[in-house]
């Protein structure tokens, strides 16, 4: 399903890659089989050197790539047996957050996270991955239906935000939101996070609460997008660049900060360029996070969630 | 044990702060001409059309807890800048300037006090200081006055006033959502009553924690409320707001706030809630 988007400062590997292609329809004819050898090993060090000295707003790019893994690919590649759940109960199915069971290294787990779409039609369905009030409470069902079964729950989060529509305020946006940041820091089974491509926000958070929080090398996760920041403290859409570096969104800023626990690695290129790598890494990461965490007794584990949150912030006094 | 039951002494001093300059001002509203001793036997609304005026925790200390036993904590937490965070200016050029133009302690104050004879922890955000936005000091003064009720068994009553979330304090602002309603899930537990009480404006990073978590939930009249800012809902649908959405009186309709009341009966309204809340069974 590759949609043949090139990021900018992926150009150079582009060519490269272009120029080896055109080198191979005339190796029949000339003796160059060294010298493709050769393109192909500087294309393997450009492209490892361009991932290594990614700026913030590249990893941004990368974390909004049309080609990129989101949620439900996960859900059926790095876990087994995914049945689906629907509804709030009150008043619909919102599929811009989907939900439901799944096994994990043999584990049933409760699995929640939010969903873009691929084309305009399926983003259309699936409102470009920006929940409405009835996502954030099917997620707490969801939740609730974790405590009664002793589930773990994974939490996967890709949103530009919680959806701000008319409709979304008249329901309560806000309580739904708060109300899910209540639960998760009382709900008496383990919860890991994993923050997959865009974390923006009270939309993010909003199913983000959990005993360890863990980001994949691409995503990002801030209290606004670099877009809509620029254009509230610059004034103008322009600075988004500027603002993606003050906002010091990365995973390798945020471990520095204690927002998140652990950082996912991504292949070389991104988790798109080979998302069969991507799928073993998650299932082996979460695999090992839960077996570490179901050794912790239930009441230490709630107070440890709690005081970790209660650890976040910077303040002088 | 009922909470009430277990009684602190404070012994404070009240803060005289003083009046907005002027002998009279004109309300915004109504244009009517406002005395200032008018303003005051009023709560600061406009005694023609009940406009309320965004007052800061001084006030609402003033108004809520009686005499003498209005006593502030934790003033001395600072905001820090984290994330050494530049825009057009440095952060830390704003909050030098903040802080040197106000004698506010931070986007909030907290302290304890009696309202109608019960003690109470009580925070109260300053819209005067960055708009009121949520940074790590909001946080942390928030659940330190929290863990003063839950220590000392007295109801927890927070004022919101707040654009949102801090952005110059990125993910560790949006961490103080999550940090607080941690906190309230602990406080729930102990069985102590925690009040919201929502004033203009509530919305963004506050609304969605801490602002919407409360047992009950008191609004003041047409106070603007809301998790997305009404300019950002009119750019997403490309089409005006009616008249009244986001106010609190519109919330009271859609059942996501208890009651809308006017701040000269603030101070009655909680202490009957309180008393209720208070309970006749000991356990
Ligand atoms: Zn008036």
């Amino acid at each position: 399903m590759a949609s043949n988007v090139t990021l900018e400062f992926e150009r150079p590997i582009i060519d490269l890659e272009s120029k080896i292609r055109e080198m191979r329809a005339l190796v029949d004819q000339l003796d160059i089989e060294p010298q493709i050898s050769e393109l192909e090993r500087q294309v393997d060090d450009l492209r490892a050197d361009i991932y290594r000295n990614l700026t913030r707003w590249q990893r941004v790019q990368i974390a909004r790539h049309p080609d990129r893994p989101y949620t439900l690919d996960y859900l059926t590649q790095s876990f087994d047996d995914f049945v689906e759940l629907h509804g709030d109960r009150a008043f619909r199915d919102d599929p811009a957050i989907v939900a439901g069971l799944a096994r994990i290294g043999g584990r049933s787990v409760v699995v929640v996270g939010h969903q873009k779409g691929r084309d305009t039609k399926t983003n259309l369905h699936r409102n470009f991955g920006m929940p409405n009030p009835e996502g954030y409470r099917k997620a707490y069902r969801m939740f609730q239906l974790a405590e009664k079964f002793s589930l773990p729950v994974v939490c996967l989060l890709d949103t530009p935000g919680a959806f701000p529509g008319l409709e979304a305020e008249e329901r309560g946006q806000a309580e739904a939101i708060a109300k899910n940041l209540l639960e998760m820091s009382r709900l008496r089974v383990p919860i890991i996070v994993v923050i997959i491509g865009e974390g923006a926000s009270g939309g993010a958070l909003g199913i983000g609460v959990g005993d360890r929080i863990l980001m994949l090398e691409n995503a990002w996760y801030s209290v606004i997008a670099p877009e809509s920041c620029s254009s509230i403290l610059w004034r103008s859409w322009e600075y988004k660049e500027q603002a993606a570096e003050a906002l010091k969104l990365t995973a390798t800023d945020l471990i520095q900060h204690g927002v998140i626990d652990r950082i996912i690695p991504e292949p070389v290129g991104g988790a798109h360029r080979d998302p069969n790598t991507m799928f073993d890494t998650l299932r082996s990461v979460i695999c090992e996070e839960l077996d570490e965490l179901s050794n912790i007794r239930v009441d230490k584990l709630v107070t440890r969630r709690r005081e970790k949150f209660y650890a976040m912030g910077v303040w002088n006094e | 044990m009922a909470w009430f039951l277990r009684k602190t002494k404070n012994i404070a001093e009240s803060q005289q702060r003083e009046m907005p300059d002027g002998l009279w001002t004109k309300c915004p509203q109504c244009s009517a001409v406002l005395y200032r001793k008018e303003l005051e036997e009023h709560a600061y609304t406009c005694s023609s059309c009940s406009q309320h005026f965004r007052i800061g925790s001084t006030k609402y200390a003033s108004l809520l807890f009686d005499a003498g036993t209005w006593q502030e904590t934790d003033r001395h937490i600072r905001s820090a800048d984290p994330l050494d965070f530049v825009d057009t200016r440095p952060y830390k050029a704003r909050l030098k300037e903040a802080y040197a133009k106000s004698d506010l302690p931070d986007a909030v104050t907290t302290g304890t006090g009696s309202i109608e004879g019960i003690p109470v922890s009580f925070g109260c955000m300053n819209f005067g200081f960055v708009g009121g936005s949520m940074g790590s000091v909001v946080g942390e003064k928030f659940v330190r006055a929290g863990r003063r009720a839950l220590e000392q068994r007295m109801p927890f009553i927070f004022i919101s006033a707040s654009g949102g979330a801090r952005m110059q304090e990125a993910a560790l602002s949006l961490m103080q959502m999550a940090k607080t309603s941690a906190f309230l899930s602990e406080l729930a537990e102990a069985g102590l009553p925690y009040i919201s009480i929502l004033t203009d404006p509530t919305t963004g990073g506050v609304s969605a924690s801490y602002a919407m978590l409360g047992d009950v939930i008191i609004a003041e009249p047409k106070a603007l409320i809301g998790f997305a800012g009404p300019r950002v809902i009119e750019q997403t649908i490309r089409k005006k707001l009616p008249e009244g959405f986001q106010r609190s009186e519109f919330l009271l309709e859609h059942g996501f706030v208890d009651m809308v009341v006017h701040r000269s009966d603030l101070k009655a309204t909680l202490a009957r809630v309180l008393r209720h809340l208070g309970g006749s069974v000991h356990a």
